[in-house]
């Protein structure tokens, strides 16, 4: 039957996932690692022609070959290939765009393209994807770093200078699908509209309102235009007394990246 | 009807510098989308929504 083991097309003798564990010298048990199509089993399945299929002895370190096909192993066959030749930009890599990026490179996207002018601070690590060997470093070099430490296969190029009305048609040029993860609101109205004033090509999603500890579920993606949307509660704003925290803030990145991966993949609803 | 943020107004036209200024909006912290459209900021003085028309003031607050 031929079917792909760790990305190669391959043909063995047999039926069943364990047929295939026993001719390339794989355990049956739960020392090695089995998914079938993106899906992670433990027990025997039939195997059908064409399945992609990912074996992985736990612990060992695999050889670079079969690396990158491991690390998309639980990605969706078709949607990881689209995904891999995706690209999205970050604006703004604080407590939004640092996880942003993290999840989209977890997700496989091909090219992060990612801007910030600031260096890692100690009050940043209450919900930035920073860590203490970071600090005093670039931002956009700690999380190419970070995500080099996660998926080595992701391209990012970065941009270390502050994003203004003047600079930002020239740093966007390249890019068609854009996440604004400023903190302050006038920077953020100014990105969204010189795009959408300019571009008549990208999808920009913004953020508005993510602070404090309220209810998760008042965060939401709101499309406002074919190309614009906007994730976030829409009205608690950092402020004395109401500070930024790790967990609405990353259900705030989780929505933006969502959409961006959303955009992705041709599904435009929010 | 006039449509603006979801509500609605019966009113063959507002002016749209009057809208954001009864609202108390800040016009440096928002985006304004006009039937399906973003409005240029040049714009915003000089627009005046008619009978028909949709807008959605996007404000933007402090956070990220």
């Amino acid at each position: 039957m031929e079917i792909k083991l760790n990305g190669n097309t391959t043909n063995f003798k047999g039926e069943t996932l364990f047929d295939l564990c026993r001719n390339f010298g794989f355990k049956e048990d739960e020392t090695t690692v089995k998914i079938i199509n993106g899906f992670q089993v433990s027990e025997n399945t039939a195997l059908k022609v064409k399945d992609e299929i990912v074996l992985i002895k736990k612990g060992e370190y695999p050889n670079e070959q079969e690396f990158e096909c491991m690390l998309s192993a639980r990605h969706t066959p078709k949607v990881y290939e689209k995904v891999k030749k995706s690209r999205v930009a970050v604006a703004g890599l604080g407590g939004l765009g640092s996880n942003i990026a993290i999840n989209l490179a977890r997700t496989g996207v091909g090219t992060l393209h990612l801007i910030d002018y600031d260096v890692v601070e100690p009050s940043n690590l209450n919900r930035q994807q920073y860590l203490i060997k970071h600090l005093g470093m670039e931002k956009t070099k700690a999380l190419k770093e970070q995500i080099h430490d996660i998926n080595p296969y992701v391209k990012v190029i970065v941009h270390n200078e502050k994003i203004t009305e003047e600079n930002c048609l020239r740093i966007f040029k390249d890019d068609f699908i854009i996440c604004e993860a400023f903190d302050n609101p006038e920077s953020k109205a100014m990105l969204v509209n010189k795009l959408l004033e300019k571009r008549k090509d990208v999808y920009i999603i913004a953020s508005s309102g993510m602070a404090g500890y309220f209810s998760s579920n008042s965060i939401k993606t709101k499309k406002i235009t074919d190309r614009f949307y906007v994730c976030g509660d829409m009205e608690n704003s950092a402020k004395q007394g109401m500070g930024l925290m790790a967990p609405r803030v990353s259900v705030c990145a989780g929505h933006q990246s969502n959409m961006a991966l959303r955009i992705i993949l041709s599904e435009y609803e929010s | 009807m006039i449509t603006i943020n979801g509500e609605q107004f019966d009113l063959q036209e507002i002016k749209l510098s009057d809208y954001l200024k009864a609202k108390s909006f800040m016009t440096e912290r928002i985006a304004i989308e006009l039937n399906g459209e973003i409005l240029p900021k040049t714009k915003y003085n000089e627009t005046i929504l008619k009978d028909g028309d949709e807008a959605e003031v996007v404000s933007f607050v402090g956070g990220g």
